[in-house]
């Protein structure tokens, strides 16, 4: 057997600050957000990549976390559901999410609303075809999704009458 | 069943160089269980990992190599990076207009969160026979670069794949280059993937196909399936039914019995050999009708 490998330094920006902790290099990025850091808005679901619960940006890029590395999250920006409110004032999706009833449990909510973010930021006024895809890797068991897919298409027009 | 975290090495790659210094070590144990591998995107391995599965432990990150990124462009050939992602390869317009089912096979894979961090190269190296890029590469007569420390060798993508998760890799060996050849533009062409979803979905069926026509005379085509056998399947007694005949229905049913009787897919959890059968039957006579 290999000696047991050392922990490495994570430096990376989390919402916007920087973060420098050790890790283990394959400690999962989802472990190192909820345990080490503390931001427990990132959920675990099926911790195989299937379900989306986890779901935060690297670098702007829509990522399940429990399948990424620490070590591959050296030196990038991420974002995670805990960025998206301002203070007390809450981002236009999660706003939408609300009005809508696009959360019950709550347990899929950060990851659809992390989906959204990153779906709109690429395509600002989706159909509802582009949202069922952009949305596609985050389960929900509670809603039957409709709900859901209406916060998204809310959010859309109302960031699009904010300009 | 989580994996014990501190097991397990994962170190970077300065560049590639030293990567395949790190491949070719062997880790000074004759057994291999010292030697190093490659680690991409994690979204095959990551499951394995998390699932206590993962029975090497030693592993190389390659995702930042910029040697392994990219998609360039000759007159002749398209040459597609190893690291470069499914999102990567969607968005390419030179891909997306001659490169179609490739397009497709990545819009088809996994999720938006897949997409960014799988990459064609894994997809290939992890071998599954459900993979959805492999029909395509197949269909487009897609060849890969081999490095080590000792240089690098090209090899016809239908060659790689010898048996299940059997492929002509060596351990000291990454996957360079994915390149295809250009000019089957005008190649009519089809790819579906047959899944319980949309997204997400693992294939019960996948299925890439190119037929060049004069006029209603078949000039040449191309078959592949993935999911119907242990690795992805060229279709080459359903083409040689095809080259150089005249397109009719006559012609379409006997390329959909051809089919069924060359594929030999097996039950399991997301399919059964039948339905599987029946399908690609389906498949092929649909889009043989519709060219």
């Amino acid at each position: 057997m290999p000696d047991a490998p050392e922990k490495i330094l994570l430096e990376c920006e989390v919402n916007g600050q920087r973060v420098s902790i050790r890790a283990h290099p394959m400690a999962r990025l989802l472990d190192v957000l909820r345990e080490d850091l503390h931001l427990t808005g990132t959920k675990e679901g099926c911790g195989e990549g299937e379900c989306g619960a986890c779901s935060v940006e690297i670098n702007g890029a829509l990522v399940n976390s429990c399948l990424v590395p620490a070590l591959q999250a050296r030196n990038t920006k991420i974002r995670t559901v805990e960025g998206l409110a301002a203070g007390e004032r809450l981002h236009a999706i999660q706003e939408a999410f609300i009005s809508t009833g696009g959360a019950q449990c709550g347990i899929c909510t950060p990851g659809m609303m992390m989906a959204a973010l990153n779906l709109l930021a690429r395509n600002s006024a989706p159909t509802e075809m582009e949202i069922r895809e952009g949305l596609g890797g985050n389960l929900c068991r509670c809603t039957g999704y409709v709900k859901i897919f209406e916060a998204v298409m809310s959010a859309a027009k109302e960031i699009g009458a904010r300009g | 069943m989580r994996s014990n975290l501190p097991a397990y090495e994962l170190r970077e790659a300065r560049d590639l160089t030293g990567a395949l210094a790190m491949l070719a070590s062997g880790g000074g144990s004759e057994s291999g269980e010292g030697a190093w591998k490659p680690f991409a995107g994690g979204t095959d391995l990551m499951v394995l990992f998390e699932a206590g599965k993962l029975a090497h432990k030693r592993f190389i990150s390659i995702w930042n190599l910029p040697e392994l990124r990219g998609i360039s462009e000759s007159p002749d050939v398209l040459t597609i990076g190893a690291a470069s992602t499914y999102a990567d390869i969607r968005r390419h317009p030179t891909i997306a207009r001659e490169f179609p089912l490739l397009q497709r096979a990545a819009v088809e894979t996994g999720s938006i969160a897949t997409q960014n961090r799988g990459t064609l190269g894994g997809n290939i190296a992890n071998a599954s026979p459900a993979a959805d890029s492999p029909p395509a590469l197949v269909v487009y007569d897609a060849e890969l670069e081999l490095v080590s420390a000792n240089g690098s060798r090209w090899i016809p993508y239908a060659d790689f794949h010898r048996g299940y998760k059997q492929m002509d890799l060596r351990p000291d060996e990454l996957i360079r280059n994915i390149r295809l050849p250009r000019g089957r533009a005008g190649w009519k062409q089809r790819y579906h993937k047959v899944g319980t979803r949309r997204t997400q979905a693992i294939s019960k069926v996948c299925f890439a196909a190119a037929i060049d026509l004069d006029g209603r005379t078949v000039r040449d085509v191309r078959i592949a399936l993935g999911s119907v056998a242990p690795i992805p399947f060229r279709a080459a007694a359903t083409e040689n039914l095809l080259r150089g005949q005249t397109l009719n229905s006559d012609l379409v049913h006997a390329a959909g019995e051809t089919l069924a009787g060359e594929i030999a897919p097996i039950d399991d959890f997301r399919s059964t050999s039948r339905y599987r059968r029946r399908v690609a039957k389906n498949l092929v006579i649909d889009f043989l009708g519709s060219v």
